[in-house]
């Protein structure tokens, strides 16, 4: 789930930096900027869930 | 470019100011680590400090570059996207005979010596010396020198403001996401990695309270950092984002009331929550808002410069205790909160409070960087999506490969024994006696 968390983090910033170069119209750049901060938002999210919390071990 | 002699002197004072950052980021790492760690976490500090600024002189400042620098560029759209630079390796191609890209690569030696000290504070206690140096040399060798580029360089987040109509392009005049929020996510990613200190959970998953060693040391650490914030901001600003040099005395007054009202809202929330002021949380609270205030420091009104501390103040103090307790992230000396949040914050705040004379430096060759501030929220959200999409995890996958081939956290016993006796075979404080009890119930 991790790497997962991970290639969602790319595939958002990805989406991100494709929207900026290669989109020209100011409403649909916008839009999908925030898709993929929308797409990096799920993978941090999955990147945190998937870090087991801390429990300490017994002597 | 030729920089004229009064303004050489005053950015040489600047820049004189800057390594009092590190001196009091490493006094506060320390203070908030344990007695039995203390002087592993200076030498730490120091080697870290050495490493960085070695690497980054071999190849960091080569794929840094500087504005005008020969760069590796691709186009897309019919326009030109600058996205890694190609200069000499050894600073070799530099004149130092009064040029601004002289100052800039000294500038930026304290820079990535900041940058690399941060996960320190977020490793504190279990973090080997010959890892952390291992660590550092991808930090300022290549992820540092990468992010900087897009945003310091002309590469390609500067050229949002030319390329995309989006502002002035990616605006961090001190670096509150090219210094901080590069550390403070690769303190994520390690702190993620080496897992927390034995004894920080009990078995039911609560954690426990270990406090800082050293209060003073702290504190006296926030001291300095104040003197050293003051020349790495405005520095960073007329060297990377063109502000005047007249600016320095705004620029000094938003530095200061940012981290005045940081720390005040800290010591009241804790005061308010825990019946008390804690002396950690306001520390932290404190360089929170010399971070907020670095990416906006010369475009704000003293008035916002107080709102963006607040802000930071909060946000620290409330994430600190978010990361520990529902997230499971053990950061004693609060790096991941105060430098990744707060560089985030100061990012965004830029987008919300700036406002920006013309022209400001020119990272297009051909025009001035950026004609409106209309855009600017855009390109800051794109900056800090990089941040969260690009940055942490490149960090992470190159910590995690490390961490396969030099195993980064150090061995049970040495956790037992402190540090400073297991890696250094003496301790910093001879005279104290370690209690050893702490470790009967738990690990």
């Amino acid at each position: 789930m991790k790497l997962a968390g991970f290639l969602l983090l790319l595939a958002g910033w990805v989406i991100v930096v494709t929207a900026v170069i290669l989109l020209i119209p100011v409403n649909a750049r916008t839009i999908f900027l925030f898709a993929g901060v929308a797409v990096e938002i799920v993978g941090l999210t999955l990147v945190i869930r998937s870090n087991p919390l801390a429990v300490g071990e017994k002597d | 470019m030729l920089l004229p002699i009064t303004e050489i002197v005053l950015i040489v004072v600047l820049i004189l100011l800057a390594p009092f950052t590190i001196a009091g980021l490493s006094l506060i790492n320390t203070g908030l680590g344990r007695s039995r760690s203390a002087a592993h976490s200076l030498l730490s500090s120091l080697c870290i400090f050495a490493v960085a600024s070695g690497v980054y002189v071999i190849c960091g400042f080569a794929w840094q570059g500087y504005i005008g620098a020969p760069a590796h560029t691709f186009a897309a759209a019919g326009r030109q996207w600058n996205w890694l630079g190609h200069g000499p390796f050894f600073l070799r191609g530099i004149e130092f005979n009064g040029t601004s890209i002289s100052f800039a690569a000294w500038l930026q030696i304290f820079s990535v010596g900041l940058a690399s000290l941060i996960p320190l504070g977020a490793c504190l206690d279990r973090w080997r010396l010959s890892a952390a140096c291992a660590s550092t040399a991808l930090l300022a060798g290549w992820t540092y020198p990468l992010f900087a580029h897009w945003v310091w360089a002309g590469g390609w987040l500067a050229q949002l403001g030319i390329n995309a109509a989006m502002g002035h392009g990616v605006i961090d005049a001190g670096g509150s996401g090219t210094i901080h929020a590069v550390g403070g996510l690769t303190a994520l990613a390690l702190a993620w990695i080496l897992g927390p200190r034995r004894g920080k959970y009990s078995l039911e998953g609560m954690p426990t309270a270990i406090p800082g060693h050293n209060a003073v040391l702290v504190l006296f650490g926030c001291f300095l950092s104040l003197f050293g914030w003051l020349g790495l901001n405005s520095a960073g600003a007329i060297l990377f984002t063109g502000a005047a040099p007249g600016r320095i005395a705004l620029i000094s007054i938003n530095t200061t009331l940012s981290a005045a009202a940081a720390v005040l809202v800290a010591v009241v929330i804790t005061g308010v929550r825990f019946g008390r002021p804690d002396v950690s949380i306001s520390a932290n609270g404190w360089v929170g808002g010399l971070v907020a205030s670095s990416a906006s420091c010369a475009f704000i009104a003293p008035a916002s410069a107080i709102l963006i501390g607040a802000v930071a103040g909060a946000l620290v103090t409330y994430s600190v205790e978010w990361f520990e307790l529902h997230l499971g992230v053990d950061d004693p000396g609060g790096a991941i909160s105060v430098h990744a949040l707060g560089g985030i914050w100061g990012l965004l705040a830029v987008a919300i409070f700036a406002s920006f004379p013309v022209p400001l430096i020119d990272v297009g060759g051909g025009g001035l960087k950026g004609a409106s501030d209309t855009g600017q929220a855009l390109a800051q959200i794109v900056a800090v999506a990089t941040l969260i999409g690009f940055v942490l995890p490149l960090t992470y996958g190159l910590n995690f490969a490390l961490n396969r081939i030099w195993p980064q956290r150090v061995a049970l016993e040495g956790e037992r024994q402190g540090l400073d006796l297991y890696e250094l075979g003496g301790g910093a404080y001879p005279d104290f006696v370690t209690h050893s009890e702490e470790f009967g119930q738990f690990r």
